[in-house]
């Protein structure tokens, strides 16, 4: 079982929830950028949540199915009229031939059974630095040739009732795709956000901030306004994580994403609440975000509210499968 | 009187982590007592811990705040956790720390600075490997990319600041010095440090059991190497 890459789109990566433990040696857990919707492209073929799928970011590919394979495709919805966010039995030769990116930015195309790709310390996700993980450790390219690892799914898949697409009526919810901009993104005030003069400190919250083109999985950079320290003193390098805004003496604030130094140097002015982040990561260069003060408290009820919204969204489809 | 160590602040590192802070500058005692109780943590091997990450002046805890074997408020967990730990830690006991030894080649092809830290240091291009060879290094912290190794121990007559205008690409394996540290390139990557030697060792090999060749709390020797032992050592 294999799929065929006839146009890789503009960053096609197989990617999985990551790699966790190896910090200390460096290396961040990576993975999808928006595990929420990997989960439940997941869960519509019948996978485990973990399985690793392909990211898709911004300019989708084209893909031929070489053998009837059972997919789903969630996250952001690209130009084309492949079926969103609900199973689809491709037949041997039919394509997956998308366009640009219209809502978020990134989707995940899961295949029953998944991606016959090795992992490389304990995951399957690509990790473009150090190109390993993942396809050859790389972004697709034309002609690349990915195996699938054998279906078990279809039996199930073939009991449901069909439209003439090969789909099936219902569907899954997007639950990360920002329905209006600015996006409001909560964060806790970083270790250093006293140190930046006051008027900084009011910008950072006040100001719409747009994602910079020079921005990619390891990090966002945001277009607004300079942010000026008080003391000019340099921080003691120390560990980041996902969702960390760090703040280079240019004044320009970066957020760390999934594939993000384990330590900075830079001030970090910010954290963004863990169950804002795959909302962030639905946005493209251009995309606008603005941020509210939150304590441990209300981003324990964040995770809590998107937690139960996937367990739900989880729920429907085990249903829809009869399960 | 031996110094006692309390941690100075616990900072939520989102609500996913948190960074146990002992202090804001670099203290070499402070530095080892952070691997020391890194490594103890880390053998604790708790279900809801993800990462136990030593920095230069304190640790950070990666975990899953929703984990049914996580009692009570994260941070304050984490806090005791940490806690705990150091009233068992006896800093002058500590596991005595593995050596690990670096071949570089000093020569020009793989030095593309030293020319420069001779002239700024009023050594020869020889003097400079040569204090560079001298230095008995530790690695203060792993951070930057994988396997990235932060060593302290550099001879003062070498401390230079940084580049002023950082490289596009430095050679993976590239050994190179700024400040009062020493550090290795794991791969091509951009970096301001200067570059004063080139070991043909992987100093981070995915496929590798152990995949870095240096942990947090290393001894580090460096020995010098002709280009031609170099060229035999890369295979």
């Amino acid at each position: 079982m294999s799929i065929r890459v006839l146009r890789p789109g503009l960053l096609s990566t197989i990617q999985d929830r990551g790699r966790h433990g190896l910090q200390h040696v460096g290396l961040c857990p990576g993975g999808a950028m928006d595990p929420v919707a990997l989960v439940l492209a997941n869960a519509l073929v019948g996978n485990a949540g973990d399985e690793a799928a392909l990211e898709i970011t911004v300019i989708g590919p084209e893909l031929e199915f070489e053998e009837e394979s059972l997919v789903a495709v969630c996250g952001a919805e690209f130009k084309g009229s492949f079926p969103h966010n609900r199973p689809v039995l491709a037949s041997a030769g039919s394509r997956y031939n998308v366009g640009r990116a219209m809502r978020g930015a990134r989707a995940y195309l899961a295949v029953a059974g998944g991606f016959a790709v090795e992992p490389v310390l304990g995951s399957r996700s690509t990790f473009l630095p150090g190109q390993f993980g993942g396809f050859q450790g790389r972004a697709l390219r034309h002609g690349d040739v990915l195996p699938l690892r054998h279906a078990a799914a279809s039996a199930k898949f073939s009991s449901l009732k069909k439209t003439r697409d090969g789909s099936v009526r219902w569907s899954a919810p997007p639950l990360t795709l920002p329905d209006r901009e600015p996006v409001l993104l909560h964060v806790l005030e970083g270790q250093h956000f006293e140190s930046f003069e006051p008027a900084a400190q009011r910008a950072f919250f006040e100001a719409v901030w747009r994602i910079s083109p020079d921005s990619n999985r390891m990090g966002f950079r945001l277009a607004g306004p300079a942010l000026a320290r008080a003391e000019s003193d340099e921080v003691l390098s120390g560990p980041t994580c996902l969702g960390t805004v760090q703040v280079p003496a240019n004044g320009v604030p970066i957020v760390l994403m999934a594939d993000h130094q384990t330590t900075g140097g830079y001030p970090r002015i910010a954290e963004i609440a863990s169950a804002d982040v795959p909302r962030l990561a639905q946005l493209a260069p251009g995309g606008t975000v603005h941020f509210a003060r939150c304590d441990l408290g209300m981003a324990a009820e964040l995770r809590q509210h998107m937690n139960e919204r996937l367990a739900a969204a989880l729920r429907g489809i085990a249903w829809n499968y009869g399960q | 009187m031996s110094r006692s160590f309390r941690p100075k602040a616990v900072h939520p590192l989102g609500d996913c982590a948190a960074y146990i802070e002992f202090s804001e500058e670099l203290d070499l005692e402070v530095n080892a007592l952070i691997q020391q109780l890194a490594v103890m943590i880390h053998g604790r091997a708790l279900p809801w811990m993800h990462d136990v990450v030593p920095a230069l002046g304190g640790l950070a805890l990666h975990f899953d705040p929703d984990h049914a074997e996580l009692h009570g408020a994260p941070l304050q967990a984490a806090a005791n956790l940490v806690a705990e730990c150091l009233k068992k830690i006896d800093p002058k006991s500590g596991a005595q720390p593995r050596t690990v030894e670096v071949p570089v080649c000093y020569e020009p092809q793989f030095a593309p600075d030293i020319d420069e830290v001779a002239k700024k240091t009023r050594l020869s291009a020889g003097q400079v490997a040569q204090l560079h060879v001298a230095g008995d290094y530790r690695v203060l912290m792993i951070g930057f990319a994988p396997g990235h190794a932060y060593m302290g121990g550099l001879d003062r007559k070498l401390a230079l600041p940084r580049r002023a205008e950082p490289r596009a690409t430095v050679a993976a394996g590239s050994v190179a010095i700024a400040n009062d540290q020493t550090v290795v390139y794991p791969y091509a990557i951009s970096g301001g440090w200067n570059v004063i030697g080139r070991t043909p060792l992987e100093v981070f090999d995915a496929s590798r059991q152990e995949p870095s060749l240096f942990a947090a709390g290393d001894r580090v020797r460096f020995r010098p190497i002709s280009g031609e032992e170099f060229s035999k050592m890369q295979g």
